[in-house]
């Protein structure tokens, strides 16, 4: 497996001038695993998009290195491997043509075997040749980990990993993070207590909004109650 | 070599998903038979001059276009599969695959447009076969250039329907101008070597677009 490293600097989003997070800073790299949380709206999903390189921060910098090199944006792709509620797979195509085809895309050779090892994992072996339209919302959602583990990347990204997932599903996501966790970079935007104990840290949205808040106020304040110059003159 | 790899496999996915869930195909063809049976109707007995007619030709081909190129883009917005994609490869193999996928359309559907205008319409008889052959291509080629990289931008947009003919019409003006001249040199009997500059104008119109597409596309992909 790769060496990778991520690195966060005062990565700040703003969507209409309203300012979503602010001055994020954090690097991870193989073996660590962090999540990150906040009520509704605080930008969880916004954040992981940016690492994954689908948005662009409106301010900061995201760097990826590979094995001491860095990563252009256009290559973030290969080493990641990410799981959304709002990740879909063509209905049209069964499992397996959908791996094919993602395979085929990112210009990799399909591997039916280690496909084949997927797909018994999330349990859906048995219904790899049925179309994705006849799926339940929770073998859709299993699909999307064949999806993000097919090209064994060093960096996953699960955005909500329990949504729509039973029991079973959820222990098998589980096995899947602990499984990598040692070699992989694991990052969750969840608020889910469970989901919370697989990793080493946690960075709240909200608590960092707050600290930044009162941070800034102390500052202000603290720059009220010295005389100007002007004055002491 | 892998790029190439790639490309194909994206024009592969869709070709197979246009396929089975017959997206833009069928719209296309009900758009062709609709237009073409209302050009009938109104043409009756009388005789129109070859230059209405190549008008008319390519008055089809680009409503046709404008309501099946689109859907390239479209349908992966409203599937929400984009995300996907942009997690799959770089923007330019995206975009070089739904190029040709929306090459193979065209030249499918104006395959099937020129064939009925031949065989319905009598009064269009084409002289020089080479000049009007040519011209099909070039101008389904750039056809295919423009309509491809305005579908990628109004895809996110609310109004895609109305905006896209909208956004279309003064891009694709200059090359609906050069291609309508060429048909009626072809219609006229004109020797090829006549029709040159209009080649030059439609193959340079691609390259430029095709360039300009290249360039704005990662910009267009993401956010």
């Amino acid at each position: 497996m790769n060496s990778v490293h991520l690195q966060l600097e005062n990565v700040r989003k703003e969507f209409s001038r309203r300012i979503i997070f602010d001055k994020i800073n954090f690097e991870l790299t193989n073996g660590n695993s962090i999540a990150i949380t906040g009520i509704n709206g605080s930008g969880k999903s916004t954040l992981v998009k940016i690492i994954a390189g689908i948005l662009s921060p409106t301010r900061g910098i995201v760097t990826l290195t590979v094995n001491g090199k860095e990563m252009k944006l256009e290559q973030y792709h290969n080493y990641i491997g990410f799981v959304a509620p709002y990740i879909q797979m063509y209905d049209e195509f069964s499992a397996y043509e959908n791996l094919k085809f993602f395979a085929r895309i990112r210009g990799m050779h399909f591997d039916t075997g280690y496909a084949d090892q997927l797909l018994d994992r999330i349990v859906l072996y048995s219904r790899r040749n049925d179309a994705v339209r006849t799926y339940s919302s929770g073998m859709k959602q299993r699909l999307k980990y064949a999806f993000a583990l097919l090209h064994k990347p060093e960096i996953l990204i699960f955005d909500e990993p329990r949504a729509n997932l039973d029991r079973h599903g959820i222990a098998t996501v589980y096995s899947i993070m602990e499984e990598n966790k040692p070699e992989s970079v694991i990052i969750l935007a969840t608020n889910d207590e469970e989901d919370l104990s697989h990793v080493e840290t946690i960075i709240n949205l909200d608590e960092l909004k707050e600290q930044q808040k009162s941070e800034k106020q102390m500052r202000s304040s603290a720059r009220s109650k010295q005389p100007s110059t002007e004055v002491a003159k | 070599m892998l790029y190439i790899q790639q490309t194909a496999a994206v024009f592969i996915k869709d070709f197979k998903s246009e396929l089975r869930t017959r997206y833009a195909i069928n719209a296309l063809v009900m758009f062709v038979i609709t237009t073409l049976s209302i050009i009938l109707f109104s043409i009756g007995g009388e005789r129109v001059s070859p230059d209405v007619l190549a008008g008319m030709l390519w008055v089809v081909i680009f409503f046709s276009a404008m309501s099946g190129l689109s859907r390239s883009f479209v349908s992966e917005e409203e599937r929400g599969t984009t995300m996907t994609l942009q997690l799959l490869a770089q923007p330019a193999i995206i975009y070089f695959g739904k190029l040709v996928f929306n090459l193979v359309l065209i030249f499918s559907i104006n395959t099937l447009v020129v064939t009925l205008y031949l065989l319905l319409i009598p009064l269009f008889t084409v002289q020089t076969t080479s000049i009007f052959l040519l011209t099909l291509f070039l101008g389904s080629f750039g056809l295919a250039c423009a309509s491809t990289i305005i579908a990628a931008i109004i895809a996110k947009a609310n109004s895609k329907g109305t905006l896209y003919p909208v956004l279309s019409f003064p891009i694709l003006l200059p090359l609906l101008m050069t291609v309508m001249n060429a048909t009626k040199l072809s219609l006229d009997g004109a020797p090829l070597s006549e029709a040159a500059g209009e080649f030059r104008v439609l193959v340079s119109y691609s390259v430029v677009l095709i360039a300009v597409s290249w360039v704005l596309f990662d910009y267009v992909w993401k956010d």
